[in-house]
């Protein structure tokens, strides 16, 4: 992996211009010193997102869980304009305040922003859930399983998924349609930099790193998967008959439980 | 033999130093001081995996930066002189709702935060101060520390390392000027100066074009009935904020350029005439260095109160009398309070001089302001006077200790080449420019080129997998 950079021009001459965030909260019965998780949703997707399950179970776990929304994202202010490096910004912002070294969890798109945000920050841990990396591949496959969604986007325009890509049939019809309105959008710079750019850099303090994901979803092939893990020098964690969005589908609760043992197991000390 | 429940402690003393018990701290590491430099020092050997125990004489976090320290120099209205990025640990950035250039009190609450965030408290002995630092066998180090009252009993634990973070701004450095004892009116050095209190109504005289002697002009300024401010020779004045944005992130964006130092310093001359302008018209002495050649003087006010006849320029001091202070040039003027901003020295008192190969001035020889030859586990942490916030230099250069130190033991032959790197480069200078020599001005660095050091000697002690 990468080695370790100091000169950074960019954040130190033109920093991230300050947006509203909002950061949702959950916060477990007792405080066992277990390390806060904070939960980074992908492209079009909000705090709301986490709130719907993955939050209060975490809690429920002893974990006291967070969600932020990257700028233009939820009901933090609008960016049209933003950058990956602003979501990782927003994300780092967040981590860096909360009381003790947090685990950060990030999804879709949302992994790559939690990627970038780990090469600045020292997490206790980290956690791709379903991670879209970008590069062209990732277009092929959109394109392939959601044209009419995705060639909007190509020419700035926003990213429409179905829900056919994001849940399984175990989820209620009506259920995916409201989650599927609720969809923002990614500024046309952050969608076009998910191609574009390069591999991230290597996480700092050396965390513990996991990858969650599904052989069925229909946004990020089982390829992509073993080869983000491997990146971090493991296997991925399977869930067969998941849609894309692992936190919303049917059968959150693996996923999430999945990855509340894992930390149980690595933050113990 | 020794059966006294004493020596049986948890660790067990089964060294011994001149018939004192030596209490083995195994491959632990010893920082001593919990200011900035020391935090960054914990947190970063941590994350190498190194046991850390660090001894600081206050009670709290901070060091120079909290007020509530008798060493601490920081008066009420200290703010940063460089702007957050510039500020910040790279790896963990100030709140977005902070100010370009936070307060002193801010800053201290960041570094409390950072203790708490990095649960760095429980490897901190708090109100325990280091006596002395001595070799011991095999590169490892005898440490004897005492409760900072200077009461109590002296313990001396075995290290495998230590890291020097103790300061270097808490120790006057006192001008000794004709005729200074025999003032009547009232001498403080700029370390004691908290607040406007002391000047209010006064006739004050400030001595000394630092960054501090600046500031407390201006509140000299503000509040006293009338302010001298003396300064050695002409300086640069440079403003905080260049087209609305913080001066120093404008510099930075120039310096990544990488343009040669003598068009970066017709650059500025050029913006400084166009925003400052020209400074004899204030009746400024002409600066006679270029810029880059001294310590940056931050200030944006002092100008300003010159033109409101509040400050008045004075050259350097020749002598005092019993009520008068007279100046280079003849003129006498009549001071109740005189400000001595005339800087702060390094000090190492723990440790013998011959260890870090002090010279005549105080100037230690270390390699990149932080290795020492011939003592590969001691390193000395933030002596450094940066163009800009000395955070991230320190960060990175624990970042190096701590890497310096892993790699000592998982590939020995790999830091062989870097034991023979640190003799050939040791007392080099990271400023291209010709610094004004003054004793403040060799742990003077230019951020830059200090970073860029610091990536090449990261590159170079990379960690084996």
């Amino acid at each position: 992996m990468s080695r370790v950079r100091i000169m950074r021009t960019r954040d130190w001459t033109r920093p991230v211009p300050p947006v509203r965030r909002e950061v949702l909260t959950a916060t477990p019965e007792a405080d066992e010193g277990k390390p806060p998780v904070l939960f980074v949703p992908g492209f079009g997707h909000g705090a709301w997102a986490f709130a719907e399950h993955w939050m209060e179970h975490t809690a429920a776990r002893g974990f006291a869980a967070h969600a932020v929304s990257p700028r233009g994202h939820g009901d933090s202010g609008a960016a049209p304009k933003a950058t990956l490096r602003a979501y990782a910004h927003d994300v780092v912002q967040v981590a860096a305040s909360l009381p003790r070294r947090a685990v950060l969890v990030g999804h879709g798109a949302g992994a790559l922003v939690v990627a970038h945000a780990l090469a600045r920050y020292p997490a206790r841990a980290g956690v791709l859930a379903a991670p879209v990396f970008g590069g062209w591949g990732t277009l092929a496959t959109a394109l392939r399983r959601n044209p009419f969604g995705t060639v909007p986007a190509l020419f700035g325009g926003r990213l429409r998924m179905s829900r056919r890509q994001l849940f399984s049939r175990e989820l209620p019809d009506t259920v995916a349609r409201a989650y599927v309105d609720r969809l923002g959008r990614a500024s046309a710079r952050a969608q076009w930099q998910l191609l574009t750019r390069g591999a991230p850099e290597s996480p700092v303090g050396n965390p513990p790193m996991l990858v969650v994901g599904s052989p069925d979803d229909r946004v990020v092939p089982s390829s992509a998967l073993i080869r983000a893990a491997r990146q971090y020098g493991g296997a991925p964690l399977l869930f067969p008959g998941m849609g894309h969005d692992l936190m919303l589908d049917a059968r959150w609760r693996e996923p999430i439980d999945a990855i509340v043992d894992w930390l149980d197991k690595e933050t113990a000390s | 033999m020794s059966t006294s429940t004493y020596d049986s402690n948890e660790t067990g003393a089964t060294l011994w130093r001149d018939g004192r018990p030596v209490y083995d701290r195994g491959d632990t590491v010893c920082v001593i001081g919990a200011g900035a430099s020391g935090l960054a020092a914990i947190k970063n050997l941590r994350e190498y995996g190194f046991g850390v125990d660090c001894y600081e004489r206050e009670t709290g976090v901070g060091g120079v930066w909290n007020w509530r320290h008798d060493r601490s120099p920081v008066y009420a209205s200290t703010h940063l002189i460089s702007s957050k990025p510039f500020t910040q640990f790279p790896d963990y950035p100030m709140p977005d709702s902070w100010p370009d250039y936070p307060h002193h009190s801010r800053l201290l609450s960041y570094l409390e935060r950072y203790a708490d965030h990095f649960d760095l408290r429980p490897h901190i002995w708090f109100g325990t101060e280091v006596v002395r630092v001595e070799r011991a066998e095999g590169e490892r180090w005898d440490v004897t520390t005492r409760s900072a009252g200077g009461h109590g009993v002296e313990r001396t634990h075995r290290y495998a390392a230590v890291v020097v973070a103790n300061g270097h701004n808490w120790s006057p450095k006192m001008p000794s000027y004709e005729g200074l004892e025999e003032f009547t009116g009232k001498i403080v050095h700029a370390s004691e100066y908290k607040d406007t209190t002391l000047l209010r109504g006064k006739r004050v005289l400030v001595i000394g074009a630092g960054n501090t002697g600046c500031d407390i002009a201006v509140e000299a300024a503000q509040s006293a009935a009338k302010c001298w401010h003396s300064t050695r020779r002409g300086y640069w004045y440079a403003p905080k904020y260049l087209r609305g944005r913080p001066a120093d992130q404008i510099n930075d964006a120039v310096l990544a350029l990488r343009l040669p130092l003598r068009l970066r310093q017709w650059l500025l001359h050029r913006t400084l005439r166009l925003s400052v302008g020209d400074l004899t018209r204030f009746g400024l002495p002409e600066p006679d260095h270029k810029v880059y050649e001294t310590h940056p003087i931050v200030n944006s006010q002092l100008v300003y109160y010159i033109g409101h006849g509040a400050i008045t320029p004075v050259p350097d001091v020749v002598r005092f009398r019993w009520n008068s202070v007279e100046l280079a040039g003849g003129e006498e003027i009549e001071p109740d309070v005189v400000v001595l901003a005339t800087g702060y020295l390094p000090r190492f008192e723990f440790l013998a001089p011959d260890l870090l190969d002090v010279d005549g001035s105080g100037r230690p020889k270390l390699h990149l302001h932080a290795f020492v030859p011939g003592a590969p586990t001691l390193a000395v942490a933030g002596l450094l006077q940066p163009d800009s916030g000395v955070f991230p230099l320190v960060h990175w250069q624990t970042v190096a200790i701590a890497r310096w130190l892993r790699l000592r033991e998982t590939a020995p032959h790999k830091a062989e080449a870097f034991t023979a790197e640190m003799v050939t480069g040791a007392g080099r200078r990271w400023t291209r420019a010709n610094l004004k020599d003054s004793s403040r001005h060799w742990f003077e660095v230019n951020h830059t080129d200090y970073l860029r050091a610091l990536q090449r000697t990261l590159d170079k002690l990379e960690p084996v997998t």
